[in-house]
């Protein structure tokens, strides 16, 4: 077993200069402008950031897992050389609005054409990669499997599968064999991302050494975000095993079945999936806030910072996927990749909502070597607000335990108890409250807090396709802003069914939905109207002066 | 045996207190949160896989004595093993669940069995062997005397169960609390023998004053 992490042994963020330093809410802007310095854009904490410093997306892929796509030379060939990025755009966005529209459709008609053997809608049908159709048409049972629209694999260097997220790895070990076969064929270099696009599928693959991750896609994702995500899963499963002991086991035995050692918590891997199918937080790489009177929130951080005790580093108490407050050890930080990992750990189980949990989770993105322990419970039973006490010390149970007790008793005596149920009657706002007509959806992220906000998803999004659609414009603008080769910073698109804006600064990022009736020059009003509008309700909807002990 | 706990200002009642910590192990999904959930919270439902350990308390106030029992539930899997024999130490009850319409969770309690074995001696611990989900009888893989039989040979109490149709899910924990009480009893003019550092509640009181610093 892995050592526990009692110290910090290597700590990643050397570029303390990053995190902002004290006294900048004095040059806090009234209206923020692109130029507006790191530190001072709505949401930057007053007191220093929570969180690691991250480029959020950037920190995942970049440098050492710069995605190299590989492409099938029709494609390379089908993908004007010349072709301005405007235009590129607004070519995608098209597809994008009629395809993405379509998706529930075309896959009713998919599986009736399967059925009838007919062609498949898709343009690309022909553009069969031969290696997979050839496996897929020999499975009739596939055709089921098939409709998924993201299958994800892990695997061992060694081939052996060690999770799929539909059906079981047994049955799918020919296919685990096909795609060994592949990474072994693409392979030039370790931690590498490599594509294939074939017939209206992306295959991609990330390589982790000693395990291999695979996602095959139909969603309109970029290679950059699907790797992303597999790499969520990887840091999924050292979560739960750490990197040390992962690469010990490999060690020892190549072809280890690691499905022993992770059996049970399939489910929390297929949990972190659905989860990034439907959260921003992924995408964006932020977390976000619960909205909160700020004397609320502050009240309800320096109850949980007197609750503290010499082996706690992280004391943090969450509503659905979204912060209440975090309190950490002076000088520890917190990656929002951790704080996702343990989102998803507790969404995942309802066992959690008995009694208190006492679990080894290793936080890779820390420590990717040792495992902490988390005492998880909820504070009442009809209250959607759970508490996580992380700590470095397996045996001090009973100590973490009473902190909980210390921290419900000021929480009392302070009396915010029902200003707390009051907020988590409404953990999402209206983006009504904004008062911009055209104004359908944002996502506004605060860079150096790596904390975002974001309303409710409203009419006409109410559908889950819908919703999913909105999620995938949103990837689609924000793997445009950040592609590593033609990075865009301001993009504006007019669709027939929405219009969309992104804006990425040095300081934040900015994705807005709007009505598809307004005009560019309206859109970008509007901006200027949401961003006050912001900047007055910042101390509601971010945590501005974390607390640490 | 277990920590006598006295109160702080009255003096020594006529029904002492006793605090006891009880272990569930056996086989993923054999029923060991849903054995845990239906004694102290006497409901079933479908519970999504433990993670790590749960804790659970339970006060019974018996006729001779009041019993606080400390619960531990492990989530049996393998990567959590090195970690769960933390749990089982210091344990004054075990609870070895096996699944009666699973053959194969009957032997891995019996290795279950083994490993405490090596940690305690048998006076140490009361342990109980239990077979789970008797309301699927007609998947029955383990029978009744089975169980019984081992259970004998290796000195521990005995008793099916069912979590889901609460048959003898109290009785277990009775059985338990009976033994334990015999046990101390039977020690009772004798001070603690064992050195096994237990939890102690008004130690605790101790503890949170010194982690307030
Ligand atoms: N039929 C039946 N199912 C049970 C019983 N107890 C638990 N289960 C089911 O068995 C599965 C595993 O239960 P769980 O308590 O999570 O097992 P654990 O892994 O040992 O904690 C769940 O689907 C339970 O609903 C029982 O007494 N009868
Ligand atoms: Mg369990």
């Amino acid at each position: 077993m892995a050592a526990d992490v009692h110290k910090k042994k290597s700590w990643e963020v050397s570029n303390g200069s990053l995190v902002p330093g004290d006294g900048q809410h004095t040059e806090r802007s009234e209206s923020p402008t692109p130029g507006l310095a790191q530190g001072t854009e709505p949401g930057a904490g007053q007191e220093g950031a929570m969180f690691v410093h991250t480029r959020s997306y950037e920190d995942l892929t970049s440098p050492e897992d710069g995605a190299a796509a590989v492409r099938s030379p029709e494609e390379r060939r089908g993908e004007p050389a010349e072709q301005s990025s405007m235009e590129q755009i607004s070519k995608d966005f098209s597809e994008l609005s009629t395809q993405l529209t379509g998706m529930a459709l075309d896959l009713d008609e998919e599986m009736r054409a399967g059925k009838e053997g007919k062609l498949e809608p898709s343009p690309q049908t022909t553009r069969r990669d031969s290696v997979l159709s050839g496996k897929e048409e020999e499975d009739v049972t596939m055709d089921a499997w098939r409709l998924h629209r993201k299958h994800v694999f892990v695997l061992s260097e060694a081939g052996k599968p060690v999770y799929s997220r539909y059906g079981s790895e047994e049955a799918l070990s020919s296919t685990m064999g096909v795609m060994m076969a592949l990474v072994s064929f693409l392979e030039a270099e370790k931690n590498a991302i490599r594509s294939i696009h074939a017939d209206g599928y992306k295959v991609v693959f990330v390589r982790r050494s000693p395990l291999v991750l695979v996602a095959v896609a139909r969603t309109r994702q970029s290679e950059q975000e699907i790797a992303h995500e597999l790499l969520y899963i990887y840091y999924q499963i050292l979560s739960l095993l750490t990197w040390t002991q992962l690469n010990h086991i490999f060690q020892q035995k190549q072809n280890y079945d690691l499905r022993r050692l992770l059996a049970g918590s399939e489910r929390i891997t297929d949990n972190l999936l659905d989860l990034m199918a439907h959260d921003p937080s992924f995408l964006m790489g932020a977390v976000r806030c619960l909205p909160l009177a700020a004397s609320v929130r502050d009240a309800v951080s320096s109850s949980l910072q007197q609750a503290k005790a010499k082996s706690l580093v992280f004391s943090i108490l969450l509503s659905g996927n979204q912060l209440v407050s975090l309190v950490r050890k002076k000088d520890q930080f917190l990656h929002p990749i951790d704080l996702h990992l343990l989102f998803n750990l507790i969404s995942s189980s309802s066992s959690f909502r008995e009694g208190e949990a006492w679990t080894p989770i290793c936080l890779p993105k820390f420590n990717s070597s040792g495992f902490f322990h988390a005492h998880i419970s909820y504070l009442e039973q009809e209250m959607d607000l759970c508490l996580l006490l992380v700590s470095t010390d397996r045996e001090d149970f009973f100590t973490v335990s009473d902190c909980k007790r210390r921290f419900q008793e000021r929480l009392r005596r302070r009396g915010v108890q029902h200003a707390l149920h009051e907020a988590l009657r409404t953990p999402f706002y209206s983006v009504a409250q904004v008062g911009i007509p055209d104004l359908r959806h944002f996502i506004y992220k605060s860079k150096s807090s790596g904390l975002f906000t974001s309303p409710e998803i409203e009419a006409p999004y109410v559908q889950e396709e819908e919703k999913e659609r909105l999620l995938g414009l949103y990837q689609y603008l924000h793997s445009r802003a950040h592609n590593s080769s033609r990075p865009l910073k301001n993009i504006y698109f007019t669709g027939p069914r929405e219009n969309l804006l992104a804006w990425v600064t040095n300081a934040f990022e900015l994705y807005v939905c709007y009505s598809p009736l307004g005009t560019k020059a309206g859109a970008i009003n509007a901006v200027n109207k949401l961003m006050k509008w912001i900047r007055k309700e910042e101390d509601r909807l971010f945590i501005l002066t974390p607390q640490t002990y | 045996m277990a920590q006598m706990v006295t109160s702080g200002t009255s003096p020594e009642g006529p029904r002492p207190s006793y605090m006891y910590k009880v272990v569930l192990l056996g086989s993923m999904s054999v029923g060991k949160s849903s054995l845990a959930y239906r004694y102290v919270k006497n409901d079933f439902r479908e519970l999504l896989p433990t993670v790590g350990c749960s804790f659970f308390t339970q006060v019974l106030e018996l006729d001779e004595a009041t019993v606080k029992f400390e619960i531990w539930d492990t989530a049996g899997q393998e990567k959590y093993q090195s970690v769960c024999h933390l749990y089982y130490r210091d344990a004054h009850a075990a609870l070895l669940v096996y699944d009666i319409a699973n053959k194969q969770t009957f032997s891995r309690a019996k290795l279950w069995l083994e490993e405490l074995e090596k940690k305690f001696l048998p006076d140490e611990i009361v342990i109980a062997l239990v077979g789970n989900k008797t309301d699927l009888a007609a998947e029955r893989e383990v029978t009744t005397e089975e169980g019984e039989d081992f259970a004998r040979t290796k000195g521990l109490l005995f008793m099916e169960t069912s979590a889901k149709s609460n048959h003898q899910v109290n009785d277990v924990f009775m059985a338990i609390v009976q033994e334990l009480l015999r046990r101390e009893k039977e020690k009772a003019p004798r001070p603690s023998p064992h050195g096994r550092s237990t939890v102690d509640l008004r130690a605790s009181g101790a503890r949170t004053r010194c982690c307030r610093s």
